[in-house]
C-alpha cells in the first residue's frame, strides 16, 4: 500500500464525517479487510491487527493498542507525527513500532487513531494521526507501559492475510 | 493448577523437582485452594526461571502468583554473579520499583468522615492522576540527573518531604549504584513532566481506617492504632521506568544468543551480571528505583499539604515505603553460608525479619512492615517480615491480590458508574477521571487478598499485623 501524501492542511479541509471516514478507512482493494481486535490476557491487553500486507497489519495492531486507551471514534487527526523503526526481525519490528508510538504518546501527551505505514527490508516508515489527549473528551482508561514479547507473532496466515499481535502492559 | 503435579512440602508449600533444563527446584507458596486457582502459566514460568544461569537455591512463587512476563508475577529468584548469574529486565518488569507507602495520621475515622467529600475532592485536585496528567514540577537536565542519583533523598533536599522520612524507605530512600548516564534520553524525556504523578491502572492513593489489629505489639511499634486513619500511596517509576523496561528487555532479548543464553521465553530477557549490558541495566534500573522513591516522596508531600488544610495538627509521618519490582544485592544464608546475591522480586515485596541491619531501631525489633494492597473496596493489609522468611524465599512476601478476571471481562461485567455508586453506598468515595478505568479495577475483578495474606502468614513469609479499610480512593 503506497504511503499517502497527507499533511495536516489537507486534513483541515475535511469536514467531521470525512475525517471520521479517513480515520476509519478499510482497505477496499483486497479480499481481506484490514481490522483490529483485542484478546484477553490476565492483567493486561492483547492487541491484534489483520491486513492484506504486513504494513497494514502493523497499522491495525497500533489502532488496537490506541483503542485500549481511547475509543478510536473520538480521536481527531489534528496532528501528524512521523516515525521510523528498524529491527532484525519482523516480530521485533512490531514491538519497536508499538513502543515508538507509546513513547510519542507519552512524550507528546497525544493519542493516535490512524496510521500510514510502509515496511521495506526490515525498515518501517510511518505517519501517525492524532491529537492531544483530553481528559474530558477522551477519559483515557489505561496507560500503556510498553509492548511485550508475550504472544508476539507476525505471520502471513494465508496469502494476503497478515496478522500482527502481542500483549501490551498497561 | 492440580496439586498432584507438585510434591507437597506442607499445607502451604509445593515443590517442583528439577526437570529438563531446570538447574534448581521451583517452590510455590500457596494453600491448596490458591494453588488450584492459579493459572497454568505459573508452573511454566516458575520452572523457566529455574533454568537461568547462576540461579541459587530455588525459583519461588508467592501466594498471589499469576501469569507474568517471563517471571510469574509474584516471582522471586536470586543469582550469584560469580557463578555466571544473570540480571533480568523481565524479572524486574516495566514498572521498576512500583511500590506502596503508608503515612500515619493520628486522625480518627470520625474526623475523616466529617470532611470525607471535601478531602476526597481536594486530594483528587492536588495529586495529578490519570493518563496525560502532568506533574507540578518539570525537571531540567541537571535536576533529572540529580533526581536519578538521589531518589527520595533528592526530593527531601528539594523541599518535598522530611529528612526523617528516609529512615522509613528501603535503601534509606536512595539506591546506590544508580547511573543516570545509562538512562536513555527517551526515558528522561518521558519523565520530564511526570514527577509527582500517580499514573493510572491499578495505582491509587487511599485514605484508610485501621479496622482490625492482628498483632498488638507489632502494630503499636509501627504506630498503627485501631480506629485511626492512614494514607497509602501505590505507584512506581512512571514513564521513565516503563521506557527503561522496554528498552532493556528488547536489548537483552536480542543479545541473549551472543551470551550463549538459551532463553526458554524471550520475556526472560537477561544478561550476565558481569557483562557491560548487565552492569548498564543495573545502573539504569537503580536510577529508576530512585525515580519511584522520589515520586512517592513527592506525592506524600502533596498529601501532607492537603491534609494540613483540613487538620492543622496532622503531621502524616511515614510509616514505611516498600517496592515490589526490583533486583537488589543482598546477602543471604545459602546452605549455612552467607552469599552475595542479586535478588529479583517481580510483584513480590521484601520482608526483612527482626534485627535486619537496614531497619531503623523503632522497627528492628519486629521486622519490616510489608504493605499489601487489595482492590478498591477490599482494603489492604500490613504485615511484618519474619525471621524464617529468609529461609523461605530470601525474605520475600506477596504484594497484592492479583486479578482474577481480565480487564476486558471486567468492563463487560461492570459499569464504572455502578462500581462508584456501590462503593459509595458502603461509605467509600472513589474519584477517577475514567469510568472504564474504574470498571477494570472493580473489586470483583480481583482475588481475595485476605486469603493470599493468610497463606503468606501460614507459609512463614510474613506475619499479619493489621487490616486497613478504605474510606477514600483516588485512582487514575
Amino acid at each position: 500500500m503506497p504511503l499517502r501524501r497527507t499533511n495536516s492542511t489537507w486534513l483541515e479541509l475535511l469536514d467531521e464525517s470525512e475525517r471520521r471516514a479517513f480515520m476509519d478507512r478499510k482497505d477496499q482493494s483486497s479480499t481481506s479487510p484490514a481490522a483490529w481486535e483485542h484478546f484477553a490476557h490476565g492483567a493486561d491487553i492483547g492487541v491484534r491487527g489483520f491486513g492484506p500486507t504486513q504494513a497494514e497489519a502493523f497499522a491495525q495492531a497500533a489502532r488496537a493498542m490506541c483503542a485500549a486507551i481511547v475509543d478510536p471514534k473520538d480521536v481527531r487527526p489534528d496532528q501528524t507525527i512521523e516515525i521510523e523503526a528498524e529491527a532484525p526481525s519482523a516480530d521485533v519490528l512490531l514491538i519497536d513500532w508499538l513502543n515508538a508510538l507509546v513513547y510519542e504518546m507519552a512524550a507528546r501527551r497525544m493519542i493516535f487513531g490512524a496510521f500510514d505505514l510502509t515496511i521495506a527490508e526490515g525498515k518501517l516508515k510511518a505517519r501517525a494521526y492524532g491529537e492531544k489527549i483530553s481528559r474530558e473528551r477522551h477519559a483515557p482508561a489505561v496507560e500503556v507501559k510498553g509492548a511485550t514479547f508475550t504472544q508476539l507473532e507476525v505471520r502471513e496466515d494465508r496469502p494476503g492475510l497478515w496478522r500482527a499481535q502481542c500483549v501490551v502492559d498497561v | 493448577m492440580e496439586a498432584s503435579r507438585f510434591e507437597k512440602l506442607s499445607d502451604n508449600a509445593w515443590r517442583v523437582e528439577p526437570f529438563g533444563a531446570m538447574r534448581v527446584p521451583a517452590i510455590i507458596y500457596a494453600s491448596e485452594s490458591l494453588l488450584r486457582e492459579m493459572d497454568d502459566k505459573v508452573f511454566e514460568q516458575v520452572a523457566n526461571v529455574a533454568m537461568l544461569p547462576g540461579v541459587v537455591q530455588a525459583s519461588y512463587a508467592m501466594p498471589d502468583a499469576h501469569w507474568g512476563y517471563g517471571f510469574p508475577i509474584g516471582g522471586v529468584a536470586a543469582f550469584d554473579a560469580d557463578a555466571g548469574g544473570v540480571v533480568s529486565a523481565g524479572g524486574v518488569g516495566f514498572d521498576v520499583s512500583c511500590g506502596v507507602r503508608t503515612h500515619l495520621t493520628s486522625l480518627t475515622r470520625d474526623e475523616i468522615i466529617k470532611v470525607q467529600e471535601e478531602l476526597a475532592n481536594a486530594l483528587y485536585e492536588q495529586v495529578p492522576v490519570g493518563v496525560g496528567s502532568e506533574g507540578k514540577i518539570a525537571l531540567g537536565d541537571e535536576d533529572m540527573a540529580a533526581m536519578l542519583t538521589g531518589g527520595a533523598k533528592w526530593a527531601v533536599e528539594q523541599g518535598f518531604g522530611r529528612p526523617e522520612d528516609l529512615d522509613r524507605i528501603e535503601e534509606h530512600g536512595c539506591a546506590t549504584g544508580a547511573d543516570a548516564a545509562a538512562v536513555s534520553d527517551r526515558a528522561k524525556e518521558r519523565q520530564r513532566h511526570e514527577m509527582g504523578t500517580l499514573g493510572s491502572g491499578n495505582h491509587y492513593l487511599e485514605v484508610q481506617e485501621v479496622r482490625r489489629i492482628f498483632d498488638a505489639g507489632i502494630a503499636a511499634a509501627y504506630g498503627l492504632k485501631q480506629g485511626e486513619c492512614v494514607v497509602t500511596i501505590h505507584c512506581g517509576s512512571r514513564g521513565l521506568g516503563h521506557q527503561i523496561g522496554t528498552e532493556f528487555l528488547r536489548e537483552m532479548a536480542v543479545a541473549a544468543p551472543a551470551f550463549g543464553i538459551a532463553l526458554p521465553d524471550r520475556e526472560l530477557a537477561c544478561a550476565p551480571i558481569n557483562s557491560e549490558l548487565g552492569q548498564r541495566y543495573l545502573g539504569a534500573m537503580r536510577a529508576a528505583i530512585n525515580c519511584a522513591l522520589a515520586n512517592r516522596e513527592i506525592i506524600g508531600h502533596l498529601a501532607r499539604q492537603v491534609f494540613a488544610r483540613f487538620f492543622k495538627r496532622a503531621e502524616l509521618p511515614l510509616m514505611f515505603d516498600v517496592s515490589h519490582n526490583t533486583c537488589k544485592v543482598e546477602t543471604h544464608k545459602v546452605d549455612g553460608e552467607p552469599r552475595r546475591l542479586f535478588v529479583h522480586r517481580k510483584g513480590a515485596t521484601r520482608a526483612f525479619g527482626p534485627d535486619a541491619k537496614s531497619l531503623p531501631p523503632a522497627l528492628a525489633r519486629h521486622g519490616q512492615p510489608v504493605l499489601i494492597g487489595g482492590s478498591m473496596g477490599a482494603g489492604s493489609f500490613v504485615l511484618a517480615g519474619t525471621a524464617e522468611s529468609e529461609a523461605r524465599a530470601f525474605s520475600s512476601a506477596c504484594h497484592g491480590a492479583g486479578r482474577r478476571m481480565s480487564r476486558h471481562a471486567a468492563t463487560r461485567a461492570w459499569a464504572g458508574r455502578q462500581v462508584i455508586d456501590d462503593l459509595r453506598a458502603k461509605g467509600i468515595i472513589v474519584k477517577s477521571p475514567s469510568m472504564r478505568g474504574v470498571a477494570e479495577e472493580a473489586p470483583g475483578a480481583y482475588k481475595d487478598v485476605e486469603a493470599v495474606v493468610d497463606c503468606a502468614e501460614a507459609a512463614g513469609l510474613a506475619k499479619k499485623v493489621a487490616y486497613l479499610a478504605p474510606l477514600i480512593c483516588i485512582k487514575g
